[in-house]
């Protein structure tokens, strides 16, 4: 029995990683537990716009998130569009060098409703996107339909400690980066893929979650500081949506979050031994892109191990 | 150097926008640098875990009040860096429009003032206008940094000849290159220039490989320093052959 703790982005992905290789879990999550940081995630699995700034290693194992997420949840995959503002159109040439797997194109052929308000953009055509807060449910509700338990108390099996931040007082190399983020709603834009918006001070992300909402997101402080989104983060998040779409200024604000991202001093989220047993944690921005990835690296480690015992 | 602080290395870095942690500190490394800045404004109380990273990084650090838009704002932000980490030394920004990221040269000085009264060694943040920078040293400061272009521009230093007067007017003030400065080549001019220092932050972070960028850098300002040092050959209008001309073989005769 393996005993996942926490019931995140991470502690799910290990647990359905575990169950689908065989492995018997549980889940412990007590109700006093925080509520995961992946549910304010952009949802977006963009191991290639990643890397502008990521390592090679996300670009290259994040890869596999994609068809990992489409085996068992709703996953879109209409790639991703990069685009700049005029004046900082040299952005796109800098995104483009440090990046792979893309190609020009006229922003506009791709979603209409950006008009001419772009003369060029990046298109990442292999990357996808999901509603994170729905992925999750669904990953609980498999693993609920396959007899897996999610309770409070002492755990029975052997511990893979998913908690993110919650996890701090046995990694004391984990440090949060804050990140804020707002939901609109507005019926008057459509996108079909996720937009990032390059700038040198405010970029930012929108990701469509269909029926008129959209996710802005999402700022990136060094900071653990933990309370609501601040007025500065939701300045620059809602203009830089209004550079994208001026109709984003009539957009209802329906939510906003804030919290922090468990992070390694490399920001590469990691599956380390603890003990005789195993922590999942520093998913950074990272989270819906590398959790299946280490969930299946710990599930071939116990096989492995179960392996070698027979 | 600065207030009675001799560097060896005269590459100032600052620390936003890097990859990771562990990309800064390897770009530290491989710049020799001495001296970080650091922003304490959006980041607040609760930036311990970063900021731990760069104390254990062995650099002075020289935090900044970057993102401060009034004196008051500024004066605050110092004084928590300075519970922070434990320094009188701050990098003075008070910005005047959030476009152009300019200094706002009244609230500057007033904020200077406030700061060195109140024992603070001032780095100011500031542009190549002479009485300005007159006003910052009668403000107490004993260093300046004027900038080379706006920040996070990367042009480079924009207005050379006001700098050269500056230098010019201020030849007993270390004078640092701060903002604007986007590769090597300039940092070098500068430094070419008799400026004391260079600090910079985008053109290493935003790099492709920044720890790389970290070195060239270096080496730039080093080149600069030792030809300055070395003195430089005036620019004149007409070539002037560099063999001599007596002594040559008389092959006709």
């Amino acid at each position: 029995m393996i005993s996942i703790l926490g019931s995140g982005v991470a502690g799910l992905c290990a647990a359905t990683a575990l169950m689908d290789a065989g492995v018997e879990v549980e889940v412990i999550c007590p109700d006093t537990a925080p509520a995961p940081a992946s549910r304010l995630a952009g949802g977006m699995l963009a191991p290639f716009c990643e890397g502008e700034s990521a390592p090679d290693i996300i670009v290259t194992r994040g890869q596999a998130a994609i068809a990992w997420w489409a085996a068992h949840v709703d996953v879109t995959r209409h790639g991703t569009l990069v685009v700049a503002p005029p004046r900082d159109a040299q952005e796109l040439d800098r995104f483009a060098r440090a990046t792979r797997a893309h190609r020009w194109v006229t922003p506009n052929a791709l979603e209409p409703d950006l008009e001419d308000r772009f003369a060029r953009g990046l298109y990442f055509e292999n990357e996808a996107h999901l509603d994170p807060n729905a992925a999750l449910t669904a990953l609980k509700h498999r693993l609920l339909a396959q007899g897996v338990v999610f309770r409070d108390g002492a755990p029975q099996g052997r511990i893979v400690d998913c908690r993110g931040m919650s996890a701090t007082e046995t990694l004391p190399d984990l440090r949060g980066v804050r990140g804020e983020m707002l939901e609109v709603y507005t019926p008057e834009v459509t996108l079909s893929r996720p937009v990032r918006l390059l700038h040198p001070r405010f970029p930012c992300y929108i990701v469509p979650r269909g029926e008129g909402r959209f996710m802005i997101g999402a700022t990136m402080v060094e900071s653990s500081r933990s309370g609501p989104i601040t007025a500065r983060a939701a300045m620059e998040l809602l203009s830089a949506a209004y550079s994208l779409h001026p109709a984003f200024a009539e957009a209802e604000i329906i939510m906003t979050g804030a919290d922090l991202r468990p992070s390694f001093p490399d920001n590469i989220p990691a599956l380390r031994r603890k003990d005789t047993g195993f922590h999942i944690n520093g998913m950074y921005r990272h989270g819906f892109l590398m959790a299946p990835v280490l969930g299946m690296d710990l599930a071939g480690l116990l096989t492995q191990e179960s392996a070698d015992a027979h | 150097m600065f207030y009675g602080t001799e560097l060896k290395n005269r590459l100032l870095l600052g620390t936003a926008q890097y990859p990771s942690p562990d990309i800064l500190r390897a770009a530290i490394a491989a710049s020799g640098t001495e001296v970080i800045t650091v922003s304490l404004r959006r980041e607040g109380a609760g930036g311990a875990g970063f900021r731990d990273i760069l104390k254990d990084s062995g650099c002075r650090i020289l935090p900044n009040t970057a993102g401060c838009h009034s004196a008051r704002e500024a004066v605050t932000t110092a004084q928590m860096a300075s519970e922070v980490f434990g320094t009188n030394w701050i990098k003075l920004e008070v910005i005047g429009h959030a476009d152009t990221l300019q200094p706002d040269p009244f609230a500057l000085v007033e904020a200077a003032r406030i700061l060195c009264a109140d024992g603070f060694e001032v780095f100011p943040y500031t542009t190549e206008d002479l009485i300005l920078g007159e006003k910052l040293i009668e403000a107490g400061c004993r260093v300046l940094m004027p900038w080379g272009a706006p920040i996070g521009s990367g042009q480079g230093l924009r207005n050379i000849e006001g700098l050269k007067s500056m230098r010019a007017h201020f030849p007993d003030v270390p004078l640092v290159i701060d903002a604007g400065i986007g590769a090597p080549s300039q940092a070098a001019q500068a430094m070419e220039m008799g400026f004391d220092a260079i600090l910079l932050n985008t053109a290493v972070a935003k790099a492709l490989d920044p720890v790389a960028m970290a070195e060239a850098f270096s080496r730039a300002v080093d080149a600069g320093r030792q030809a300055y040092d070395a003195g430089l050959m005036p620019r004149r209008d007409m070539a002037e052959a560099s063999t001599p001309v007596f002594g040559m073989a008389e092959l006709l005769a």
